[in-house]
């Protein structure tokens, strides 16, 4: 009896561990903020220090990725939705329904630029979504405010441009023209001249690296830093002309569709491409890939248009086109454009199951689809044409909820030089582009001792390449190894005297006489 | 139909007037937000830079002494206020923040070895090598050049520490002494072998116990309570300088003549609870920062180090050419500066972290430290920026005494391995913690 009161009273002074109130099991939404899947500590074979130090990471990144969940509510905006009643459907709404259906403001966003002189219209939006760039064929140029419809400059170059994007901001653009590029201030001044790249015809601009890649009918991939000026990467397809190309904006690979149907991934430090795809049966005319860098769409001349996944290089659907496409847009919410004739077809959720039938179509009357991009933050989508530029309502295309720290619709002249600054101090490395940018800072899986194996000797090649003695042929782990190479590396090595060797030893001291021979120069002393 | 699009009305994005802020809107989602390691890792990178960039550790340098400096200590209860003795007998109170002596005093006739705070007011005690302790108050009325008190003792004194709140300090010279304020002689003989105790030193926190050091490489833990020492550790080499950690009772960080210094636990001695290593000889003197997470050491190579307790090596290394052999470090009391007196007769204060700036930091500016110094810590195992980070320029007799220690060392190490792979009886590898304890002894109750 007494030992129960005992407990009783010693229960009272002991609290039950309450929870913290910010300690929640669950909050909606979290996983789109966790990076990656979290570490066990107690399931760990390590020392007590770094198990807590585990666990306490563990328990902040929950905790950081619940307030990031919760912090959505603060969102102004919601994403757009077209839904049909009844017996219609949403493929079947024109334009000019939408039109009445909708507020001033987005009705004023539905326009038609009938410019039918110049030829077919190349088009970029900048990141913000807020300023518009047009280049014709025939040699129009034009960049506006869209949604304020004011026109910082339109002029006429007087030969072929083939593509047109913005550079970082709204202030520089570049102009793939007849056969250099140009680089021209947003009041239409021409402030460079890329004499290296020549006849391109795409041209992306990648802007967390600050680099600019262009790709022409010789088959060059080249990469020019914009910030610094420098030709960072001359890359060689080998594949010949080249005339699609798109950016994988997660990270910052180049994809190039090919004549022969297949689909090359490059980053400007590697040769070689990081991956190479066989897509289509003929000729890839049009590629997309999405936000996230999860799928890609290409679409070819045999009339097909086929969805990858890029992480895991699968083929998740194929559908049949009428005719190939000739542009493929995919928005920040996953919507799908396909421009193709004179129309353009807009699929939704065609990532995740397969469709019978599109989301919306827009048909452009006798004019042929050149370019197609969907405005960020926006729900509109750009369409260059032959005979000029529309512009249409694609309800849930945009993101709703712009970050100002990152693209702001809304900037201001100080606002946007600030960003410039910043942009230009986090600016990536060309080295630091690779197919899986989450690696960075992150350890490799090579043991220690294979590390220090690869250390050793490597001293040991770099002693004797200093000592001129010949090193031992070791197998090397990078880059292609065939047993050619290896044989003609070793060949080199030893010391054989045979024609080819002479030879050459003779045409270097001819060389060296004629160097060392008196140049006969006319100088002032020979008048006299 | 049901439609709905995104409309914005530029009211909810744009500011009212000019002087309202901007607002900003913010998205988490990491899909807009691309290239956050690569981001991160270039915003470490270029920290690290910066953080080297503006690396300015030397704040002042307070000259007015003769001889060197040989022993410092805090003001009792003025943050900006120290205390230095110097060769000659001469004992200065310094003001920080003016950087100039607020006090001086030519106190003793020999070399002043120790000084102390005492309880009331700003009292402060010294000793010297002249076998007078003199109490000292710098704001008497009449004649503050004149001790309050003065002590005589039997022996020189080679060092003084006072009790934290009653009126009892211990000297060491010969042995450990025991003195009562009110009491012309000492109260008290701590003894346990030894010839002679080079320092005392009482703990704040755990006010009963104190340590002293002795020239027979021991270092002895005394109880008053029991009025006995408790227990008492030899090392291979003479402790130096002694001081307790201002937070935790139980741990103290000792200066060692083997160029390491080594933290303890009084509870278990028989191994170091972490040894602070990189110093190229001797270390004079050690101290904790008010907060107990680090410590600085000044060491007779010249060059005075500054540790985080919990690891191995220094963070940081301070060195002037005009700086000769430090025998005396001070934290300051609000843990930025750190303090030197050395044998050239200068006190200089140090910044304790070398890029940190001076002054009010506002709340964006605290906050922008803050996550430059979290991705520090987050990228700094990489190359690029662990290389940068770590790189500091140190005079070349100490780069080139580093490298033939590292080389001997690492020699025999070698010799060590070897010697162990074909050893019958495989015996466990000594441990860099209780390498270089002989052993500990307790006292038994008598």
């Amino acid at each position: 009896m007494a030992n129960q009161d005992k407990k009783g009273s010693a229960a009272l002074l002991v609290k039950p561990n309450k929870k913290k109130i910010a300690e929640r099991h669950h909050v909606e939404n979290e996983e789109k903020y966790t990076r990656g899947s979290s570490l066990n500590a107690k399931k760990m074979k390590a020392g007590y220090k770094l198990k807590e130090k585990i666990r306490k990471q563990e328990k902040e990144a929950k905790e950081a990725a619940q307030a990031a969940a919760l912090a959505e509510r603060l969102h102004g905006e919601e994403a757009g939705y077209l839904e049909a009643e009844g017996m219609e459907k949403t493929k079947n709404f024109k334009q000019d329904q939408l039109a009445d259906a909708v507020d001033i403001n987005t009705s004023s966003k539905i326009f038609n630029l009938d410019l039918d002189e110049f030829g077919p219209y190349a088009l970029d939006y900048t990141r913000n979504g807020r300023h518009l760039l047009l280049g014709g064929k025939k040699g129009h140029i034009a960049a506006f405010d869209w949604q304020t419809s004011k026109l910082h400059f339109e002029t006429h170059v007087k030969e072929t441009v083939r593509d047109v994007t913005w550079l970082h901001n709204e202030t520089m653009l570049a102009a793939a023209q007849k056969k250099y590029v140009f680089i021209y201030d947003n009041n239409g001044m021409e402030v460079h001249r890329m004499k290296n790249h020549i006849e391109v015809n795409k041209l992306e601009f990648l802007p967390y690296h600050f680099l600019l890649a262009s790709v022409g009918n010789a088959g060059y991939l080249k990469y020019q830093d914009t910030s610094t000026g420098q030709l960072v990467a001359e890359l060689r397809t080998k594949l010949g002309g080249c005339d699609t190309m798109t950016q994988n904006p997660w990270n910052a690979v180049i994809n190039l569709g090919h004549g022969n149907g297949t689909v090359t991934m490059w980053a400007p430090t590697m040769t070689t491409p990081l991956v190479k795809m066989l897509c289509h049966k003929a000729r890839v005319t049009a590629m997309a890939v999405d936000p996230s860098g999860r799928y890609m769409a290409t679409a070819g001349l045999d009339n097909k248009l086929k969805v990858w996944d890029i992480r895991k290089y699968g083929l998740i659907q194929e559908y049949s086109t009428k005719a190939p496409a000739a542009s493929l847009s995919i928005s920040q919410r996953g919507l799908l454009a396909v421009g193709w004739n004179s129309q353009v077809t807009i699929w939704k959720d065609i990532f995740r199951t397969k469709q019978t039938a599109p989301y919306m179509q827009h048909l452009q009357a006798g004019s042929m689809m050149n370019d197609l991009e969907f405005c960020p933050f926006e729900d509109v989508l750009g369409v260059g044409h032959q005979k000029g530029m529309s512009s249409i309502v694609v309800p849930g295309a945009g993101e709703p909820n712009f970050d100002s720290l990152e693209a702001n619709p809304y900037q201001t002249k100080k606002q946007r030089q600030e960003a410039e600054v910043h942009g230009l101090l986090d600016k990536l490395q060309p080295e630091m582009i690779m197919l899986d940018p989450t690696q960075i800072g992150k350890m490799t899986r090579a043991t220690k001792e294979e590390a220090q194996k690869r250390q050793r000797e490597d001293q040991a090649e770099q002693a004797a390449e200093a000592d001129d003695l010949p090193t031992k042929d070791r197998k090397r782990m990078r880059g292609r190894n065939s047993s050619l190479k290896r044989y003609l590396r070793k060949k080199e090595r030893r010391n054989i005297v045979d024609q080819d060797k002479l030879d050459t030893m003779d045409q270097l001291q001819k060389l060296q006489k004629d160097q060392a021979k008196p140049s006969s120069g006319f100088t002032t002393l020979d008048i006299f | 139909m049901k439609i709905k699009t995104i409309s914005r009305s530029s009211a909810d994005y744009v500011r009212e007037r000019s002087q309202d802020i901007h607002k900003v809107q913010r998205n988490l989602d990491p899909t807009i937000h691309p290239f956050e390691q690569g981001r991160e890792y270039v915003r470490a990178l270029n920290a690290t830079k910066l953080g080297r960039m503006f690396a300015k550790p030397f704040v002042a340098g307070l000259s007015g002494h003769i001889d060197g400096v040989y022993c410092m200590t805090k003001h009792p209860h003025l943050l900006s206020s120290m205390i230095s003795g110097s060769g000659d007998g001469e004992i200065r109170v310094w003001n920080l923040s003016e950087q100039e002596t607020s006090w001086s005093v030519q106190a003793h006739k020999g070399m002043v070895t120790g000084v102390s705070a005492g309880v009331n007011n700003d009292q402060f005690l010294s000793c010297s090598t002249d076998k007078t302790i003199k109490i000292w108050q710098p704001s008497a009325e009449q004649g503050s050049s004149e001790p309050l008190e003065t002590y005589l003792g039997q022996y020189s004194f080679t060092g003084l520490s006072h009790h934290r709140k009653d009126p009892l300090f211990i000297t060491s010279g010969n042995s450990v002494e025991l003195w009562d304020e009110q009491r012309s002689e000492p109260i008290q003989d701590f003894a346990w072998g030894a010839d002679s105790y080079q320092t005392v030193k009482f703990n704040q926190v755990e006010t009963n116990i104190f340590s002293s050091c002795g020239t027979d490489r021991t270092i002895v833990l005394y109880d008053l309570r029991t009025s006995k020492p408790i227990s008492k550790m030899i090392m291979t080499l003479k402790t130096n300088a002694i001081c307790w950690n201002p937070i935790e009772a139980y741990t103290f960080a000792t200066a060692n003549e083997d160029h390491n210094a080594y933290i303890f636990d009084m509870r278990n001695m028989k191994a170091a609870r972490n040894v602070l290593k990189d110093h190229v000889s001797a270390v004079m003197d050690v101290d904790y920062s008010p907060t107990g997470q680090e410590i600085v050491t000044g060491s007779y190579d010249r060059t005075i180090r500054l540790y985080d307790a919990k690891r191995g090596h220094s963070y940081d290394v301070y060195h002037t050419k005009r700086m000769q052999r430090v025998f005396s470090v001070q934290y300051s009391m609000d843990s930025k500066f750190v303090l030197s007196g050395s044998d050239d007769g200068n006190v200089r204060i140090w910044k304790a972290h070398a890029n940190e700036k001076l002054g009010i930091k506002d709340r964006r500016e605290r906050t922008h430290l803050e996550y430059m110094d979290k991705l520090k810590e987050r990228y700094g195992h990489m190359k690029e920026i662990k290389r940068i980070d770590r790189h500091r320029h140190v005079p070349v007799e100490i780069k080139r005494a580093d490298h033939v220690k590292k080389e001997m060392l690492q020699a025999r190490k070698n010799k060590d391995e070897r010697r162990r792979k074909y050893d019958q009886h495989k015996q466990p590898r000594a441990s860099e913690r209780s390498k270089n304890i002989i052993g500990v002894s307790k006292q038994t109750s008598s």
